[in-house]
């Protein structure tokens, strides 16, 4: 029996494709838990907010590679990025404006332990990781949108190079 | 360029041995940091504690800084659909 | 002998040097501007570690403070048993800003390609100088 090379290397691609879809199906989801498990444990292991945010922006960019573009753009949208964008920075300055107006300098969390009931180191811990959450958020947004914008050259609407 | 690398590798004749526990960069503030860091915000993490909390200003340009690249790399790009 | 130590003691900057120029050569000595763009990296990569390397100490280990929580916390640290973390901290900012001079950097040559529609310098300036004396 006969079979033509292009009918062969067209059934070996598609074959590959859901190889490479299958694993980055079972991949993501532990890659983004892993993501946030750097992000919160920066106190007593290294990592911290700008790590973690790159993993998590690392798996959504895994996304589109195994699948189209379009794919990605129905799990988060443009919109969505854009607001996390800003909701990352807004979490960093306003844990500082909430310092400043407890009555104590600006990113000073020494002073959250009157509204919160812990002691004033623990109050400076607790301040941390919640600036490193905040940082995790801006990076992740900004890394995809940085992404979205170079691969697809602007035209979000019409991705040709990702489409199969 | 290899004048420049010339001049570089002569300027490393002065600085410190590699791994040396006493040159101005490793006596001058960071054993303060590394001594206060448990008992001022009970972090092990020395790194974490500088970046977040004794220089925690710096780590706001720097949030600041990658945001406005997100933003500059959407006005650049994206076109307005006619 | 006394040069075979001086060699020892300082031959991690001398290896960070000479990446810094390679680094320095693709950025001026190239002609197509993606060339140039991944020598920047190249250069500012060989920079971080180059700090980085400035802030070890012999024998020392990662600057996270063992058994820093729970009952034995307020015991006494020996500052020489862990490496400096100031230099770490400066270079987690100076790497995101690598990581956005090159997004920027890339959007701009987007461009420049869509106007001119190519990416070497020297037919980018011909075209600017022609279209500057049509005028």
């Amino acid at each position: 029996m006969h079979v033509a090379l292009e009918e062969v290397t067209e059934v070996i691609s598609r074959f590959e494709d859901v190889i490479i879809q299958t694993i980055c199906r079972l991949l993501i989801p532990p890659i983004q838990l892993f993501a946030l498990y750097v992000i919160a444990h920066g106190h007593h292991s290294p990592g911290g907010g700008f790590q973690g945010g790159c993993i998590l922006a690392a798996s959504f960019i895994l996304l589109v590679i195994a699948y189209d573009l379009q794919e990605m753009k129905r799990r988060m949208s443009e919109k969505v990025n854009i607001i996390f964008c800003s909701l990352g920075v807004i979490i960093y300055s306003g844990i500082g404006l909430l310092c400043m107006l407890l009555g104590s300098n600006y990113l000073d969390y020494g002073i959250l332990h009157t509204i919160l009931p812990v002691e004033p180191a623990e109050a400076r811990s607790l301040g941390i990781l919640g600036i490193e959450i905040g940082v995790g958020i801006a990076v992740m947004a900004v890394m995809v949108s940085i992404f979205l914008n170079i691969a697809s050259g602007g035209e979000h609407e019409e991705a040709e190079e990702f489409k199969e | 360029m290899l004048i420049t690398g010339a001049l570089l590798i002569y300027a490393t004749v002065d600085m410190p041995d590699w791994g040396d526990a006493n040159s101005p960069a490793n006596t001058h503030v960071s054993p303060r940091y590394l001594e206060k860091t448990i008992e001022e915000t009970a972090t092990p993490n020395a790194v974490t504690s500088v970046l977040g909390d004794y220089r925690s200003y710096d780590t706001l340009g720097e949030t600041t800084v990658i945001f406005t690249a997100g933003v500059v790399c959407m006005l650049l790009l994206r076109r307005s659909q006619k | 002998m006394d040069t075979f130590e001086f060699i020892i003691g300082k031959y991690n900057y001398w290896v960070y040097i000479i990446l810094m120029m390679i680094g320095f050569f693709a950025m001026i000595a190239k002609k197509n501007l993606a060339k140039k763009l991944v020598g920047m990296n190249i250069f500012q990569t060989a920079i971080i570690l180059f700090f980085v390397s400035t802030g070890s100490k012999s024998g020392a280990t990662i600057p996270i403070i063992e058994h820093g929580h729970g009952e034995a916390a307020h015991h006494a640290v020996t500052v020489a048993h862990y490496i400096n973390p100031l230099p770490h901290v400066l270079m987690l900012t100076a790497i995101v800003v690598m990581v956005s001079t090159f997004g920027v950097a890339l959007a701009l040559l987007i461009i420049l390609y869509r106007k001119y529609g190519t990416l070497e310098e020297d037919e980018i300036f011909d075209a600017i100088e022609s279209a500057r004396q049509e005028k």
